[in-house]
C-alpha cells in the first residue's frame, strides 16, 4: 500500500556467513514503502523476502518470546517492539555484542543459558508438599513483579561491560535477575544456598551498577535493582 | 552417507507446555528423554498465552469439575469426546496446584490463594450464573507456566536439542514409530534420533492465515509429519478465530480483558453482544462472539474509516485494575497502537488463533487410527496439545482450556509412555527405507535453478485461506478455495532456494515449514467443504444449522487421495451421565 506517510528507509546490516565470508561486513539495504505502523521485525522480514540469505531469529512478533534481540543503532532491543519510522537512518543493525556470532544477526547464546541454568532457576521447597497451593499474600506476590516477566532475550547481559570482560565468570544481569526472582519468592526455601552460590568476586560482585541493563531491557525490568537486592540479602546474612 | 544416531527412550518433538510437561514426567521417572525444539524452549508459543488456565478451584465463586465439564462440552458444540473432557476437568485442580508448587507465580487473592477470573463460556450449576474458573498470573499465564516447566526440566536434567528441526518420523514396515530425522539448524547436519516412543507436541498451525495471533513458528509441523506418515488428521475444519485480535495486526488481546469487565461496542457505541447472547453477553463462547463481530461489520455497524472492526472498551475499569490484572495488554496497546487502554478503546476483529483439530489420540495421548473394528493405537507414537485432537475442544475451544489441555495430557501421555516402555524395553531395528525417504524430503531443497520463492507462495496461501476459509464459509467459496490451495500445492514443486548454505539456514527451515502449511491447508479446506452443517467455529452460510443426525461425528482426513472418513463422537463419559446434545444458547 502506498500512502503519503510511507517512507523509504536505508539499513546497514551486519553480515557474516562463516562458510563464504572471511570476515564480517556491513551490507546496505533499501526498503521502500515502510508504513508508520511497521516494526523493525516487519522490515527485516521484507528485506529477507528479497535476500533470503539474511538471517536472524524471530518468532512471536509481540515481545514475549525473546527471539529477536539485536543491536539497533548502537542500542540492544527487540526488533518486534521497535517502530521502524522512529529509527535514525541508515539504521545500523548488528548482532547482540560480546557473544560469538553464528551467522549474521544470530549469536551463540550457549554461555548466556549456562549462567541461567547455573543459578538453579527453579523453586526449591524442602517441606512436605501440601495438597493445596502454597499461600502467598498479594503483597508477597507483588515482590515478584518486575522479575518473573524476563523473556531471556539477552539484551541486558550483552549490553553489560562487566559481562563483556568476564563472560565466563560473571553471571550477568539476566541470570542474576532470575536468581533474585527466587530469592524474593516467599515460597522458596533455598535462600542460604542461593546466596552462598553467588559469593566471591565474580559471579555477582562484578556488577558495578553501570545500569546498561536497565536502559535496554525491552520489558522495562530492572536487573540492577535485583542485583542490589541480592547484595542486601547477603549483607543481612553476614551480620 | 552415514547419518549420526542418538538413542533415547523417548523423543519429544516440541518444547511448549505439552512437550515439557510430558518430558518432566519421563525425566522424573529416570527415563532417557530428548526434547527436540526448533526454537529455544522458552520461545515456544505457550509463552504467549495470556488469560489463564481453567480449574474448578472455587477460590472466588462456587465451582466444581462437573460444571466445568458441562461448559466444555457445550462450548465444543457437542463434538468433544466426553470421556476425555471428564478426565481433563477432573484433573484440572490437581494440575494447577502442581504448577503452583513448581513455582508458577500465580496472581493472588487476599486470602493468599490463587486468583481466578471469569472467562467465556463458564457457568455455575450447568448453565447458571457466570463462573470464575480461570487461574491467572496477571495476563502472562502462559509465560509463567512455560518458564516454570522449563525450569523444572532443568532440575530434572532433561536432555534438550535446542534449535533442531524435525523433518519426518521414521516408521518401520510393521507400523512402529522409531523416532525422527531431525536437522541441527546451526550446522545444517541431519541427525537420527532413535526412540522407543515418540511424542509430537508441535503446536498449532495459525500461520495458515494471513492475520493471526500466532508466532511465526506455528506452522503445524507435527500435523504435517503425521499426514506424511499416513496418519489422518481429525476435525481440521474447526479453526478458532479469537474475537479480539488487534484489527489488521493480529496481536492477541486476552479474553481476560472481557473477563475483568471489558466489553465490545459497534460504531453506534452499542454493546451489541447483548443482542446475540443476552445472558452471557461478552463472555459467550469465542465462536459466538467472533460471529457476532463479523456480523456487525458485515451489516455496516463496524468502526473506523473502513467500518472493518469493532472496539473493545476497557477504560471504565480504571488504570489500577488494568495495570494490575492486564499489564501485558496495556503494553501491547501502547507499543503497537499508541493507545492507552485506560483512556481509549482498542480496535479488534476475529483473528485466526487455535487449531481445534489435529492428530487423533485417545485420552492417554496415544495416536489412534481407524481399523475395521474401531480404532487402534500406533505403537510408539503419542501426541499432545494443540497438534493433537483428543478431542476435548470439539468444534470450539473454551478460553482457558488450552493451557489446561497441555498440562493434563502432557502428563497423561508421560504416564502412558512409562507404562509402554515397561513392556517394550528394546529399540527396534531402524528402517533404512524410511530414513532414506525423510532424507529425500530434506535433499529436495538442495535443488538449484530458477523458481518461485517461499515468501511469495506463503503470502498467497495465507491470503487465500483468510479470504475463503475464515469465520463464515460457503460451498462455492470453499470449492474455489480448495482449487487455489491445490494450485499452490503443485506450484510448491517449482519453488527453489537461492541460499544453499548449511549454517543456520533459516530460508531452508521456512521452506519446509511452508510445505507443512500447504499439507494442512489442503486438510482444512477439504474437511470444511464436506461438512455441510454449522457447528462451533465451522459456520456455513449455506447450512446455518447444526445437524446432529448426520454430522455428530469427527472427520478424519488422509493425505493419500485426499480421502475423508468419519468416526463417532465418544458421548459416554468415564463415570457420569452423558450430556446429550441440545440447542446451544448463551
Amino acid at each position: 500500500m502506498t500512502s503519503a506517510n510511507n517512507i523509504s528507509m536505508r539499513f546497514k546490516i551486519y553480515r557474516y556467513n562463516p562458510e563464504t565470508d572471511k570476515e564480517p561486513y556491513m551490507q546496505d539495504y533499501v526498503l521502500e514503502n515502510v508504513t508508520p505502523d511497521m516494526m523493525l521485525r516487519d522490515a527485516l522480514i521484507k528485506l529477507k523476502a528479497v535476500d533470503e540469505t539474511l538471517s536472524f531469529r524471530h518468532s512471536c512478533g509481540e515481545g514475549v518470546c525473546g527471539s529477536d534481540g539485536m543491536n539497533i543503532n548502537g542500542k540492544n532491543g527487540l526488533a518486534c517492539l521497535t517502530r521502524a519510522h522512529e529509527l535514525k537512518q541508515p539504521v545500523e543493525i548488528r548482532p547482540l555484542p560480546g557473544m560469538p556470532v553464528i551467522r549474521d544477526l544470530i549469536i551463540d547464546m550457549g554461555q548466556f543459558f549456562h549462567h541461567y541454568r547455573s543459578i538453579k532457576p527453579y523453586l526449591t521447597v524442602n517441606d512436605p508438599v501440601p495438597e493445596v497451593e502454597y499461600l502467598q499474600t498479594p503483597a508477597q506476590r507483588e515482590k515478584l513483579d518486575g522479575l518473573y516477566e524476563c523473556i531471556l532475550c539477552a539484551c541486558c547481559s550483552t549490553a553489560c561491560p562487566s559481562f563483556w570482560w568476564n563472560p565466563d565468570k560473571f553471571r550477568g544481569p539476566a541470570a542474576l535477575l532470575q536468581a533474585y526472582r527466587f530469592l524474593a519468592d516467599s515460597r522458596d526455601q533455598a535462600t542460604p544456598q542461593r546466596l552462598a552460590e553467588l559469593e566471591g568476586p565474580y559471579k555477582l560482585f562484578r556488577c558495578h551498577s553501570i545500569m546498561n541493563c536497565v536502559n535496554v531491557c525491552p520489558k522495562n525490568l530492572n536487573p540492577t535493582k535485583a542485583i542490589n537486592g541480592i547484595k542486601d540479602m547477603m549483607l543481612k546474612d553476614m551480620f | 552417507m552415514s547419518i549420526p544416531i542418538r538413542k533415547f527412550d523417548t523423543l519429544v518433538i516440541g518444547a511448549g507446555g505439552g512437550g515439557l510437561r510430558a518430558a518432566l514426567q519421563l525425566a522424573q521417572a529416570d527415563l532417557k528423554v530428548a526434547v527436540v525444539s526448533k526454537v529455544f524452549p522458552t520461545r515456544s508459543h505457550t509463552v504467549a498465552a495470556q488469560g489463564g488456565m481453567n480449574a474448578a478451584l472455587s477460590n472466588v465463586l462456587p465451582d466444581n469439575w462437573h460444571w466445568h465439564m458441562y461448559d466444555t462440552i457445550k462450548g465444543s458444540d457437542y463434538l468433544g469426546d466426553q470421556d476425555a473432557i471428564e478426565y481433563m476437568c477432573r484433573a484440572a485442580s490437581h494440575l494447577v496446584i502442581e504448577l503452583e508448587h513448581q513455582g508458577v507465580p500465580f496472581s493472588r487473592l487476599d486470602n493468599g490463594k490463587i486468583y481466578q477470573r471469569p472467562f467465556g463460556g463458564q457457568s455455575q450449576n450447568f448453565g447458571g450464573e457466570q463462573a470464575a474458573r480461570t487461574c491467572a498470573a496477571a495476563d502472562r499465564t502462559g509465560h509463567a507456566i512455560l518458564h516454570a516447566l522449563y525450569q523444572q526440566n532443568i532440575k530434572a536434567k532433561t536432555h534438550f536439542f535446542d534449535e533442531f528441526f524435525a523433518i519426518d518420523l521414521i516408521k518401520d514396515q510393521n507400523g512402529f514409530i522409531l523416532g525422527a530425522l531431525v536437522l541441527e539448524i546451526e550446522t545444517g547436519e541431519p541427525l537420527i534420533i532413535e526412540a522407543k516412543t515418540t511424542l509430537l507436541a508441535t503446536g498449532g498451525a495459525g500461520q495458515l492465515f494471513r492475520t493471526n495471533t500466532n508466532a511465526k513458528i506455528n506452522t503445524g509441523d507435527g500435523l504435517a509429519m503425521a499426514l506424511r506418515a499416513g496418519i489422518p488428521l481429525e476435525d481440521m475444519e474447526f479453526f478458532q478465530f479469537h474475537p479480539t485480535g488487534i484489527a489488521g495486526r493480529g496481536m492477541l488481546i486476552t479474553e481476560g480483558a472481557r473477563g475483568e469487565g471489558g466489553y465490545l461496542v459497534n460504531k453506534d457505541g452499542e454493546r451489541f453482544m447483548e443482542r446475540y447472547a443476552p445472558h452471557a453477553k461478552d463472555l459467550a463462547s469465542r465462536d459466538v462472539v467472533s460471529r457476532s463481530i463479523a456480523t456487525e461489520v458485515r451489516e455496516g455497524r463496524g468502526c473506523g474509516p473502513n467500518g472493518d472492526h469493532v472496539m473493545l472498551k476497557l477504560d471504565h475499569l480504571g488504570k489500577d485494575v488494568l495495570e494490575k490484572r492486564l499489564p501485558g495488554i496495556c503494553e501491547t496497546s501502547r507499543t503497537f497502537l499508541h493507545i492507552e487502554p485506560s483512556e481509549e478503546a482498542i480496535p479488534v476483529f476475529p483473528t485466526a488463533h487455535y487449531t481445534m483439530g489435529g492428530i487423533p489420540t485417545d485420552r492417554y495421548g496415544q495416536v489412534v487410527v481407524p481399523v475395521d473394528t474401531g480404532e487402534e493405537a500406533i505403537p510408539g507414537l503419542y501426541a499432545v496439545g494443540e497438534c493433537a485432537c483428543v478431542s476435548v475442544h470439539g468444534a470450539n475451544r473454551l478460553g482457558g482450556n488450552s493451557l489446561l489441555d497441555i498440562v493434563v495430557f502432557g502428563r497423561a501421555a508421560g504416564n502412558h509412555i512409562i507404562k509402554y516402555l515397561k513392556e517394550n524395553r528394546y529399540h527396534r531395528a531402524i528402517d533404512e527405507a524410511s530414513v532414506e525417504k525423510a532424507m529425500a524430503h530434506l535433499r529436495r531443497w538442495d535443488q538449484t535453478g530458477e523458481g518461485e520463492s517461499v515468501p511469495q507462495l506463503k503470502d498467497e496461501l495465507q491470503t487465500i485461506m483468510e479470504k475463503n476459509c475464515s469465520v463464515f464459509r460457503t460451498k462455492i467459496v470453499l470449492q474455489e478455495c480448495l482449487n487455489q490451495v491445490l494450485q499452490i500445492e503443485s506450484r510448491l514443486q517449482n519453488v527453489r532456494l537461492k541460499d544453499h548454505s548449511k549454517i543456520f539456514n533459516t530460508a531452508r527451515i521456512e521452506a519446509m515449514e511452508l510445505e507443512n502449511l500447504v499439507d494442512i491447508a489442503v486438510a482444512t479446506v477439504t474437511a470444511a467443504l464436506h461438512r455441510e452443517e454449522s457447528r462451533g467455529a465451522h459456520s456455513r452460510i449455506d447450512f446455518p444449522d447444526r445437524d446432529d443426525k448426520t454430522w455428530l461425528k469427527h472427520s478424519l482426513f488422509f493425505k493419500e487421495g485426499r480421502r475423508l472418513e468419519y468416526k463417532p463422537v465418544r458421548l459416554k463419559p468415564m463415570t457420569v451421565e452423558t450430556f446429550p446434545p441440545k440447542p446451544r444458547v448463551y
